[in-house]
C-alpha cells in the first residue's frame, strides 16, 4: 500500500536535492487520495448496496458487504428460526435458534436437539451472518417489471441515433469542407449558432412539432431531434479539411461519382473523428433524460433513464430494485470509461466539448 | 490498421451489407449528379442534416416566439388564441419586485431566485475545485493519466444515475449518516427534507458530477504555459504561491474565463440530476428554471404552454448573452494569437 502510494505520487524530473516532502506534496497527496475516494466511493457503495436484501438495506449502521442473517428450520417449529451465536454462562459459544424473546431474555433451542429450551440474555447473543449476494435484485426487475423492455428501448435509441448522427453529420461535414458554394459560410454559421440553443429553451414548441408529426409516444420522437448535432458536424468538418483535395480530384478524373468519393475515400479517412463522435453520441444518447421524459408517456416505451426516475419517485421506493437497475444503467458508461477514457480525456482537453 | 486477420475479416463481413446499401444509393445519386452537376451535389449532402436541423431546432426556435404570445392549454398552434404580451405581463406582475411571493407567478420568481443563487455558488465553488485539481494534475505525478481519469469518472455518468447515487447516500440510513455516526457519533439526519441542506446538496452533487470536465480543460490550459517561465522562477527561488499569482493565474486567465462562462451556461440549465435527487423540493427550495418550464408546459394540472414558452425565451436571452460573451472572448484570444 505504502509502496504503491509512493509510486503513484512520486514526482519525476526535477530533483529537489534530496529535500523531504514540501507542503505542496502533502496537499497533492490529500487531494488525490480524497478525490479517489469521493469520485469512486459513491458509485462503488451503490454497487455493493445493490446486492443486499431489502432487510439488509434497512439496517443502520449498514455493513459494506451484503450479509444476510442465517435461519434454520427446526423440528417442531413451523417457521424458520433466526440463528444466533449465544454466549453461555461458562464462556463457551453455541449456535442456537431463537424461539421467542420475552423482555431481555431470549428463549433458544439447539437446532440439533430442539427439546431443551435455553434462556439467554438478549445482549449475549449476536445474529449469525453469512455473505450472500441478492442476485434476485437484478433478475426480478427484468422478469416482473418492464426493465428488459426499458433496456431494449435505451439500446435501440442509442444505436439508431448514433448511426443516423454519423451518416447525416458526415454528409453535411463533407459538403461544408469539400465544396465551394454560395451560402456555405451561412450554413456553417447557422449550425454553430444553434450550439447555444439548448433543449430547455425550445422544449414547448418542439413538443408540438413532434406531436403534429405523430411522433409523440414513439422512440423516433426521441431519436430524430437529437441527430443533427452541431458539435458532430463541427468536429467532422475540421477533420475533413485536413484531407487533401488532390485525392478527390484524382477520383473525379477516374470517373468516380460524388457519392463514391464520399463513402469510399472521405469516410474511411475520417474514421478517427467518426470514432470520437460515435463515442460521444453513445454517451449522450444513453444518458438523455429530459426529452425522453417529455416524449414518452407510455410505460412500455420508457428508456432506462426515464423508467429509473419514475420508479425511484414512487411513494414506496423499492430501493433494492432501483439500486440494481442503476448499476445496469451505469454499465455501458463504465465500459466506455475503462476502455476509452484516455481517448476521451485527451479529446476533451483538445476540443473542449462534452 | 494491420491487426490480426480474423477481426479484420469479421469487419469486412460486417461491412458487406453496408457496401451493398451504399452501392444501391449510388445509382440514383449518380443520376442526380448528372442533372445538377458536381456543384449541386453539395446541396444533396447538406440536405438531410439541414432538414432535421430546420424541423427540430430552427422551426421550434421561431415558433417559440409565437407560442409565447398565445394562451390556452392546447398544444397545436392553430387551436391557440393570440394574447399578445399577456404571458410576459403575467410573469412580470409583482406586488413588489423584491419579494417573489408577491408576484402572480411566484413559482417563476422562486425558480429564478433559486437558479441565481445556485449558479453563483455552484460555478464559483466548482471552478475553484477544478482549478486546484488541474494544478495538482499538472504536477510531475507518476500515473498522471490514472489520476486524470479518477476525477473524470463522474462526468460520464448519466444525470439520473448521479441523482440516484446521491439520493441513496443522503437518505436516512445512508452512507453519509453512517460516516457521521462512526466518526462523530451524530444521530442520523434526513438531509433531503431540510430546505438548506437540500439546496446545498444540489450544489455539491452537481459539482461532483461536472468538476472533472472543467478540470481537464483547465489542465490543457496549464500545459500550454511555457515551461521556461517556471524554470526561471525556480532559479530565482520564487515561492510557489508567488509563482501561482504572478505566472500561472495571469497566463491561465483567458482559459479560465471561457471555462467560467461555459460553466455558467450549463448551470443556468440545471435540471436532470436535481429532478431525480430532490424533485424540486422540499417545497420549492430546489425548484430551478428548467423544471419550472417543464412543469408549467407539461406536468402540472394547470399547464400553460404559452407561459412556459415565455419563460423559456427569457432563459434563452440569458443564455444568448452569455454565449455571445464567450464568443467575444474567443475572438479576442484568436486575435491575440495572430499578433
Amino acid at each position: 500500500m505504502g509502496a504503491a502510494a509512493r509510486f503513484l505520487l512520486r514526482r519525476q524530473g526535477v530533483n529537489k536535492g534530496g529535500r523531504g516532502w514540501h507542503w505542496t506534496d502533502v496537499v497533492t497527496w490529500i487531494w488525490l487520495v480524497g478525490g479517489l475516494i469521493i469520485m469512486f466511493g459513491p458509485a462503488v457503495w451503490l454497487a455493493f448496496s445493490s446486492f443486499k436484501t431489502p432487510a439488509a438495506l434497512a439496517e443502520f449502521p449498514p455493513s459494506i458487504l451484503p450479509y444476510v442473517t442465517s435461519q434454520a428450520t427446526v423440528e417442531g417449529y413451523d417457521k424458520p428460526l433466526q440463528l444466533y451465536d449465544a454466549k453461555m454462562p461458562d464462556g463457551s459459544t453455541r449456535v442456537l435458534a431463537e424461539v421467542r424473546r420475552i423482555g431481555l431474555v431470549s428463549q433458544m433451542v439447539d437446532p440439533q436437539a430442539p427439546g431443551e429450551i435455553v434462556r439467554v440474555n438478549m445482549n449475549d447473543r449476536t445474529p449469525v451472518r453469512t455473505l450472500s449476494f441478492a442476485t434476485s435484485n437484478y433478475t426480478e426487475p427484468f422478469v416482473h417489471f418492464d426493465f428488459l423492455r426499458y433496456l431494449w428501448n435505451s439500446v435501440f435509441v442509442t444505436v439508431v441515433a448514433t448511426l443516423i448522427t454519423l451518416v447525416v453529420n458526415s454528409m453535411a461535414a463533407f459538403a461544408l469542407s469539400k465544396y465551394e458554394f454560395r451560402g456555405r459560410s451561412a450554413a456553417m454559421l447557422i449550425i454553430l449558432a444553434t450550439l447555444m440553443v439548448p433543449l430547455s429553451v425550445i422544449m414547448v414548441p418542439l413538443y408540438s412539432i413532434i406531436s403534429s408529426l405523430g411522433l409523440f409516444n414513439s422512440l423516433w420522437g426521441v431519436i430524430l431531434p437529437t441527430v443533427a448535432t452541431p458539435t458532430g458536424v463541427f468536429i467532422l468538418r475540421q477533420y475533413m479539411l485536413t484531407i487533401p483535395d488532390e485525392l478527390i480530384d484524382a477520383a473525379r478524373m477516374d470517373k468516380a461519382s460524388e457519392w463514391q468519393i464520399y463513402w469510399r475515400i472521405v469516410l474511411p479517412l475520417t474514421a478517427p473523428a467518426l470514432a470520437v463522435l460515435a463515442i460521444f453520441s453513445v454517451v449522450w444518447r444513453w444518458n438523455d433524460f429530459l426529452w425522453p421524459l417529455i416524449v414518452l408517456s407510455r410505460r412500455e416505451l420508457y428508456t432506462l433513464q426515464v423508467g429509473l426516475s419514475i420508479y425511484s419517485g414512487e411513494l414506496n421506493v423499492q430501493w433494492h430494485f432501483i439500486l440494481a437497475m442503476t448499476v445496469v444503467t451505469m454499465i455501458p458508461v463504465v465500459l466506455v470509461f475503462i476502455f476509452l477514457q484516455r481517448f476521451i480525456t485527451t479529446g476533451i482537453a483538445g476540443t473542449g466539448l462534452k | 490498421m494491420s491487426t490480426a486477420s480474423s477481426p479484420s475479416r469479421l469487419g469486412a463481413l460486417l461491412m458487406t451489407p453496408v457496401h451493398f446499401v451504399m452501392r444501391l444509393i449510388d445509382a440514383p445519386v449518380r443520376g442526380l449528379q448528372k442533372a445538377t452537376g458536381i456543384g449541386g451535389m453539395a446541396a444533396f449532402f447538406l440536405a438531410p442534416n439541414m432538414l432535421i436541423f430546420g424541423i427540430f431546432v430552427l422551426l421550434p426556435l421561431v415558433i417559440n416566439f409565437v407560442y409565447s404570445m398565445t394562451g390556452g392549454t392546447a398544444f397545436f398552434l392553430s387551436e391557440r388564441q393570440f394574447v399578445g404580451a399577456d404571458q410576459y405581463a403575467r410573469l412580470f406582475t409583482c406586488g413588489s419586485y423584491l419579494d417573489p411571493m408577491s408576484c402572480q407567478e411566484d413559482a417563476f420568481w422562486t425558480a429564478v431566485g433559486n437558479t441565481f443563487w445556485f449558479v453563483i455558488l455552484q460555478v464559483a465553488l466548482m471552478i475553484v475545485t477544478a482549478l486546484i485539481t488541474a494544478l495538482i494534475l499538472n504536477r510531475d505525478l507518476a500515473a498522471r493519466s490514472f489520476w486524470r481519469a479518477v476525477f473524470f469518472f463522474p462526468v460520464l455518468l448519466s444525470p439520473v444515475v448521479v441523482g440516484l447515487i446521491w439520493k441513496w447516500i443522503l437518505q436516512r440510513q445512508g452512507l453519509l449518516n453512517f460516516i457521521l455516526y462512526e466518526f462523530g457519533g451524530t444521530e442520523p439526519y434526513t438531509w433531503l427534507t431540510d430546505r438548506n441542506w437540500t439546496f446545498a446538496a444540489t450544489i455539491g452533487v452537481s459539482i461532483w458530477a461536472h468538476m472533472g470536465f472543467y478540470a481537464l480543460i483547465l489542465l490543457a490550459g496549464l500545459q500550454a504555459i511555457p515551461k521556461d517561465l517556471y524554470e526561471a522562477a525556480e532559479m530565482d527561488g520564487t515561492r510557489p504561491a508567488r509563482v501561482f499569482w504572478r505566472i500561472t493565474l495571469p497566463l491561465l486567465a483567458p482559459n479560465l474565463l471561457v471555462v467560467v462562462v461555459l460553466a455558467l451556461i450549463r448551470a443556468v440549465q440545471i435540471f436532470d440530476e436535481v429532478y431525480v435527487l430532490t424533485g424540486g423540493g422540499p417545497g420549492t427550495s430546489t425548484l430551478y428554471l428548467t423544471q419550472y418550464i417543464y412543469e408549467t408546459g407539461f406536468a402540472s394540472a394547470l399547464r400553460n404552454p404559452g407561459l412556459a414558452a415565455a419563460a423559456s425565451i427569457l432563459m434563452g436571452v440569458v443564455l444568448v448573452v452569455l454565449t455571445l460573451f464567450q464568443l467575444g472572448i474567443g475572438r479576442k484570444q484568436e486575435n491575440k494569437g495572430k499578433r
